[in-house]
């Protein structure tokens, strides 16, 4: 347990001292909802059902944030310490494999969900966005969609040889898949047939999901994004767990 | 005496390439047992079985009464290993790696000795990317030897530091003998072999080719007793017919050596200076050397370097 503290902490200054991820996470999102917001305004559109463009765009920046720290966090650290034999160190200790992928589980799901605060805090503050959903539906939305896309990053870091591989297999993923599950920008603006390719993504379901609970719908609206990123989640978890290498 | 390690009949194999070849040895409670070798002789991939980080094709192996690759968590408890590679990430501290590790033993030594210890004090915060190599080789060390161990694992213990730091070593792990456990390390100076370890074992392609105290490895040598000088310009050949019988004499450049078998009536160097004055010959730098376990290494894993 002790240990398991350690490692959390530890892992967090690491990742708040690593410009990338810091950026990626908390600043890069801010940076998204300024930019749109100061084009947009956040006034009603018929187009997002009486919403603003802010409005409309937290969620989806938020499962934009999860598909960073997924995608390429998740992926990218791992692979970084296998290659360098900062994994093959900690095999000579004592300490549980559960304890390392532990600590790094904790700390990008408490970054991640640093960047949905800060986004809702600026929303709420400059845009004055209304939150329409219960407070905690949405944790469990966002802890789900977060959970399911660690599983997916942990299973890339098993199949990727070094890090470089990582973050391209990462950057591939992951911009595309932005710009197309309606992450990057309201998705109500693509043409349909993206819309269709869209439901092939697994980001498309957190992106469905965050916003339904995002403005109060019923779970029983999201069954299949809950199965989806559950499924996601169960192969995530079995497949990383068999392809984990120490080195 | 306690068997701290017992290796039979180990065998490991990479592909074709065949990197330890059916070994067998133990350790016992309270010695510093070495492992030399030139580079590929199969050092790291023993020391690794020994540790339950490479699965044996062959043999039994034993440590600490378990067998790592079953046990390995009994193992990872009660042993402390440096590796020869492995590292930290880059913008971790000094301070930090040192604390987190202790938090994954039950009873650590205080890491803020071994900081002082191993001379690290200074370099508390900074980072590991920013350490030099051997400080670097010092901080795991220190890692090495956090958790208290019964069993300490040092591969390459030395490599990259510099005299003090290497003696201040040396000390630290006598140090760790005196408190009754038991260290296993490899290292490339015979110096290092010679002075801190009880038994060397000398490893050449994936084999032992002699296992013994250093002093006993070197006896064993039927080593010659040297003596070198300089002279200026040539020597003349009536130098070399007037040594006794059993004697032999090497000339590079400047620099003349004489060998003898040892048990000699007159001490060899009592006869070569005898000669070299009696024929009015200029020398400067004149000494004995004494066989040392580089000479035993070299003359057992031969004289070319390896690929
Ligand atoms: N992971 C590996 N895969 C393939 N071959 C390996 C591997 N590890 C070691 N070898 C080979 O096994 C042989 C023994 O290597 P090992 O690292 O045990 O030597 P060593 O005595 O520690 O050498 P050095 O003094 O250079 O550290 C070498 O020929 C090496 O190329
Ligand atoms: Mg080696």
């Amino acid at each position: 347990m002790k240990s398991l503290w350690k490692m959390t902490w530890m892992e967090a200054k690491l990742f708040l001292r690593e410009p990338f991820g810091t950026f990626f996470t908390l600043a890069f999102p801010l940076m998204m909802l300024f930019l749109f917001g100061s084009i947009y305004g956040n006034e009603p559109s018929p187009l997002f059902g009486g919403r603003g463009t802010i409005d409309i765009s937290l969620p989806s920046y938020t499962a934009m944030i999860i598909a960073t720290t997924g995608l390429m966090s998740t992926t990218i650290t791992i692979a970084m310490y296998r290659e360098y034999g900062i994994l093959r160190r900690l095999r000579t200790t004592p300490v549980s494999p559960l304890v390392i992928l532990g600590a790094q589980v904790i700390v990008l799901f408490l970054m991640t969900a640093a960047g949905m605060m800060l986004l809702l805090l600026a929303g709420k503050l400059v845009y004055h966005v209304q939150f329409e959903g219960n407070a905690l539906s949405l944790l469990a939305g966002f802890t789900l969609a977060s959970l399911s896309f660690f599983g997916i990053g942990f299973f890339l870091a098993g199949i990727v040889p070094t890090p470089r591989t990582a973050q391209i297999v990462g950057m591939v993923l992951l911009y595309p898949m932005i710009f197309l599950s309606g992450a990057g920008f309201p998705r109500e603006l693509l043409p349909a047939t993206i819309q269709k390719i869209a439901t092939f993504l697994p980001l498309t379901y957190v992106v469905n999901l965050l916003r339904g609970l995002w403005f109060g719908e019923a779970w029983s609206q999201h069954v299949t994004d809950v199965a989806v990123l559950a499924v996601a989640l169960v192969v995530g978890v079995l497949a990383s767990s068999r392809l984990f290498r120490w080195e | 005496m306690e068997t701290i390690v017992q290796v039979q009949g180990l065998r490991k194999t990479y592909g074709a390439t065949v990197a330890v070849d059916d070994i067998s040895f133990v350790v016992h409670e309270g010695e510093i047992f070495g492992m030399v070798g030139p580079n590929g002789a199969g050092k790291t991939t023993t020391i690794e079985c020994l540790e339950g980080l490479r699965k044996p094709d062959a043999g039994t192996v034993r440590v600490l009464g378990v067998d790592p690759q079953q046990e390995g968590q009994t193992l990872r408890l009660r042993a402390g290993m440096q590796l020869q590679q492995s590292n930290l990430p880059d913008r971790m501290k000094v301070w930090e790696a040192l604390d987190l590790y202790a938090s994954f033993y039950p009873k650590p030594l205080d890491w803020r000795d071994l900081l002082v210890q191993l001379g690290l004090e200074e370099k508390r915060n900074t980072p590991f990317g920013k350490l030099s190599g051997g400080q670097k080789q010092r901080l795991f060390i220190a890692l090495a030897l956090l958790p208290d161990p019964q069993l300490v694992f040092l591969d390459e213990l030395t490599t990259g530091l510099d005299p003090q730091a290497r003696r201040a070593i040396w000390d630290l792990v006598r140090d760790v003998r005196a408190r009754g456990k038991t260290v296993i390390l490899t290292t490339h100076f015979m110096e290092e072999a010679e002075r801190l370890c009880d038994r060397v074992a000398i490893l050449d392609r994936g084999k032992i080719v002699a296992l013994d105290t250093p002093e006993a490895l070197i006896r064993a040598l039927g080593a010659e007793e040297r003596v070198v000088f300089h002279i200026e310009g040539n020597l003349p050949p009536a130098f070399a017919s007037a040594l006794s019988e059993g004697t032999r004499l090497e000339v590079q450049g400047e620099r003349a050596t004489v060998y003898s078998r040892n048990g000699r009536q007159v001490p060899l160097v009592v006869e070569v200076v005898g000669l070299l004055s009696a024929q009015g010959i200029r020398y400067r730098d004149l000494r004995t050397e004494q066989p040392n376990l580089e000479d035993v290494f070299l003359s057992l894993t031969g004289r070319e370097m390896r690929d």
